[in-house]
């Protein structure tokens, strides 16, 4: 067979050159080498490129930073929010199962109940989620986390409060003005969760801890979601917490806390990091909190949806007595929560870690770590940032410290 | 000896050359035709176009005794494949839940048909020695197939969507369409984003069609080509779900491929349309500048 060679070819010179010889036709293929290189090299860079360079803003004290941000009254604003969570916990096939977890508060009564707010927040207690935001005024809020081809919306508006699961097409939806709900209790409060989900709730739960057990500092500038922050560090002065340290980065225009990272002692990825990928001051679009019902959505009414689910008002009847027995030991950072449930349910310390109550029960008597001490013995459950310890005869200790000072406290409390 | 390898006469070359860029549409537009002409390219087209109506019937076998689907089993898994839910209550989701649907296998699978044959093809049939003899120049052939690739992934995505679309129509009622973010927005607009969709969705293919493209300039062998093309669709597609890779994940080409989605938000959210164009992009570059390399050093033996 004759062989057709390219260097014979007589091509209409469009790039190629006349005689091209083996050196030069293996050289051809540094083209796509160096594309691929080009690109690599801009991935790599460009990034580190456009975060090298902290802004360079007047010096502030802590204190003044401080009430800078508890001064700020960013009403307004829409934008993107990165929410990273990496609690540690044993990992747990799928987020259905991590809501079976949370106590029974929503009363998962099978159908409909997927847009139920409080499944959504187990949801996020895990893994990275992208959030938008968009609040006008106390009145007009909207959260959406945005999921793979589908959307989870919760829209408040006036008096009137939506949740949209795309992904089912079911609606929940409540009229109840703020705080009529309270006799009911956890329903009106579990959507405000969802929406606090943001910076700046993040910082003003940590703020309130802020007193003499706490070392703050202004640690140098940022950048974040292009704009200008100091950044807040705030470290515990207690050895026994589990908490390495928080850092707020702060808005310097408006004092709007923009990005918020926790830092376990241990070291490593952060427990939680919030932060703003892209923020906008201004008043959000008009329509973005209007919400119709799509044809065809199954609309739970939150009223009916807690008539109907009488095993959830059973659970949450059972929790809120086993709640009862809730005692706090220490303060400040030290913070222990105990708990006389009947090896019952566990609570989290209100330390904003967003730990979800965990049923204690016989299948995590296979996690947890044997101990022994003054007060007998118990098995130690650990996660990267809450500790817990279920002793034998049903006391359980859970607080954001160190094994060591959750055993003291059982011991003192013999 | 053919007249290509001793190079073309002076004057034919001069004859030729004015009347070059009409020949360069006359190979593009031969490529094109030869390609849609193929029974086996109808053939393609006929069961991607199919996937929709398949779908269609099904969701309405299913809910005619008044049920929903996609609330099986109360979340978790087992749940219906995106947009399902909607398509009761609006047709149009059929054309989103059949490009959902036909994205992660269908849509490559006749990419990789198409573009692993276009030049191996030619190889083992033993008619790219004839394209080349013609003074076309292998860039410009290589252009050519390119383009027709291009233009299948177009057609084929155009296909399932309008497919989706007269079924929906026929089958489900049509109206003011209530995107993922809650917000209901008017039929025309709805119409208009399920165009964007479409294009997302075919612009979405160019990475996986550039593969193709390359790797059929490696082989004489069309079958090897494709089945290689499609294997890579595959691989890349369960690397994607290895959580421990996910370090890989963003240069897999079809990690962005769900992306088409976020055009249905309101408003809509850029980050992974554009990051998936830019990967497509990138891919399309190298593999690209990859299959020119090839096949312009390449001896032609067949």
């Amino acid at each position: 067979m004759a062989r057709i060679r390219p260097t014979q070819v007589e091509d209409d010179g469009f790039w190629d050159e006349k005689r091209p010889a083996r050196r030069t036709k293996a050289a051809r293929y540094a083209v796509p080498v160096a594309v691929a290189g080009i690109a690599a090299a801009t991935i790599g860079l460009v990034p580190a490129l456009a975060s090298s360079g902290d802004p360079d803003l007047p010096k502030i004290s802590a204190e003044r930073l401080i009430s800078k941000m508890a001064a700020s009254d960013t009403e307004r604003l829409s934008g993107s929010v990165k929410i990273t969570t990496d609690l540690g916990l044993p990992s747990l096939p799928g987020g259905g199962s991590f809501s079976d977890f949370g106590g029974g508060a929503g009363g998962e009564g099978g159908d409909g109940s997927s847009a139920a707010p409080e499944n959504k927040l187990m949801e996020l207690a895990s893994g990275s989620h992208t959030l938008r935001v968009a609040a006008d005024g106390p009145e007009r809020q909207r959260v959406s986390i945005i999921e793979n081809a589908a959307e989870y919306s919760l829209i408040h508006n006036g008096d009137e409060t939506w949740a949209y699961d795309s992904k089912s097409n079911a609606v929940v939806h409540s009229t109840a003005p703020e705080g009529a709900g309270a006799k009911d209790g956890h329903p009106r409060e579990l959507p405000k969760d969802l929406k606090d989900v943001t910076p700046q709730q993040f910082a003003k739960q940590v703020l309130a801890s802020v007193d003499d057990t706490t070392d703050v500092s202004v640690d140098g500038t940022t950048r974040v979601a292009g704009r200008d922050a100091y950044e807040l560090l705030i470290e515990p002065k207690s050895d026994d917490t589990t908490v390495g340290s928080v850092r707020i980065a702060v808005d310097a225009d408006n004092g709007t806390p923009l990005k918020f990272t926790l830092t376990p002692k241990s070291g490593g990825k952060a427990v939680v990091d919030v932060a703003f990928t892209k923020v906008d001051f201004g008043k959000p679009a008009a329509g973005t909190f209007d919400f119709t019902p799509p044809k065809g959505a199954k609309v739970t009414e939150e009223g009916d949806h807690r008539r109907g689910g009488k095993d959830g008002m059973k659970d949450n009847k059972d929790a809120q007595e086993a709640l009862s027995g809730l005692n706090v030991i220490g303060e400040g950072w030290d913070s222990i929560a105990t708990l006389d449930g009947p090896g019952g349910a566990s609570a989290s310390p209100g330390k904003g870690d967003g730990g979800p109550g965990q049923d204690a029960g016989g299948f995590l008597d296979s996690l947890g770590k044997k101990v022994t001490g003054d007060f007998g013995s118990g098995h130690v459950f650990s996660t990267r940032l809450v500790n817990a310890l279920l002793t034998d005869d049903g006391k359980v200790y859970v607080g954001a410290v160190d094994k060591d000072a959750l055993v003291a406290a059982a011991n003192k409390a013999k | 000896m053919s007249r290509a390898e001793t190079g073309a006469p002076a004057a034919p070359v001069a004859a030729v050359r004015p009347s070059r860029p009409l020949w360069t549409l006359a190979l593009f537009r031969s490529e094109l035709t030869t390609t849609f002409r193929r029974w086996r390219t109808l053939a393609l087209l006929g069961v991607l176009a199919a996937v929709p109506v398949l779908i269609g019937i099904a969701v309405k076998i299913e809910t005619s005794d008044g049920g929903t689907v996609g609330q099986g089993g109360g979340g978790g898994e087992g749940e219906a494949p995106a947009f399902f839910s909607q398509i009761t209550n609006n047709g149009i989701f059929l054309v989103f839940a059949a490009l959902a649907a036909t994205l992660p296998v269908f849509l490559p699978m006749a990419i990789g048909v198409i573009a692993g044959d276009s030049i191996a093809g030619e190889a083992s049939s033993g008619t790219l020695r004839y394209l080349l003899v013609a003074p076309a120049g292998r860039i410009r052939l290589l252009l050519a197939k390119f383009t027709a690739v291009m233009a299948f992934c177009l057609v084929a995505t155009l296909a399932v969507a309008v497919s989706g679309l007269a079924t929906g129509a026929l089958l489900f009622p049509l109206g003011d369409v209530t995107l993922i973010s809650g917000t209901t927005v008017s039929f025309g607009d709805g119409l208009v984003r399920a165009l964007g969709v479409a294009a997302v969705v075919a612009l979405s293919l160019v990475g996986i069609a550039t593969l193709g493209v390359f790797i059929s300039t490696l082989t004489n062998s069309g079958i090897a080509a494709m089945a290689t093309t499609v294997g890579l669709v595959i691989t890349a597609q369960i690397l994607d779900t290895i959580p421990q890779l996910h370090g890989i994940h963003p240069y897999l080409f079809p990690h962005y491929w769900l992306s088409f989605a976020d055009l249905l938000r309101a408003p809509v959210y850029w980050d992974d349309l554009v990051k998936n164009l830019e990967l497509q992009g990138l891919y399309a570059a190298v593999f690209g500048s990859a299959a020119w390399a090839r096949f312009t050093a390449k001896d032609i033996t067949a």
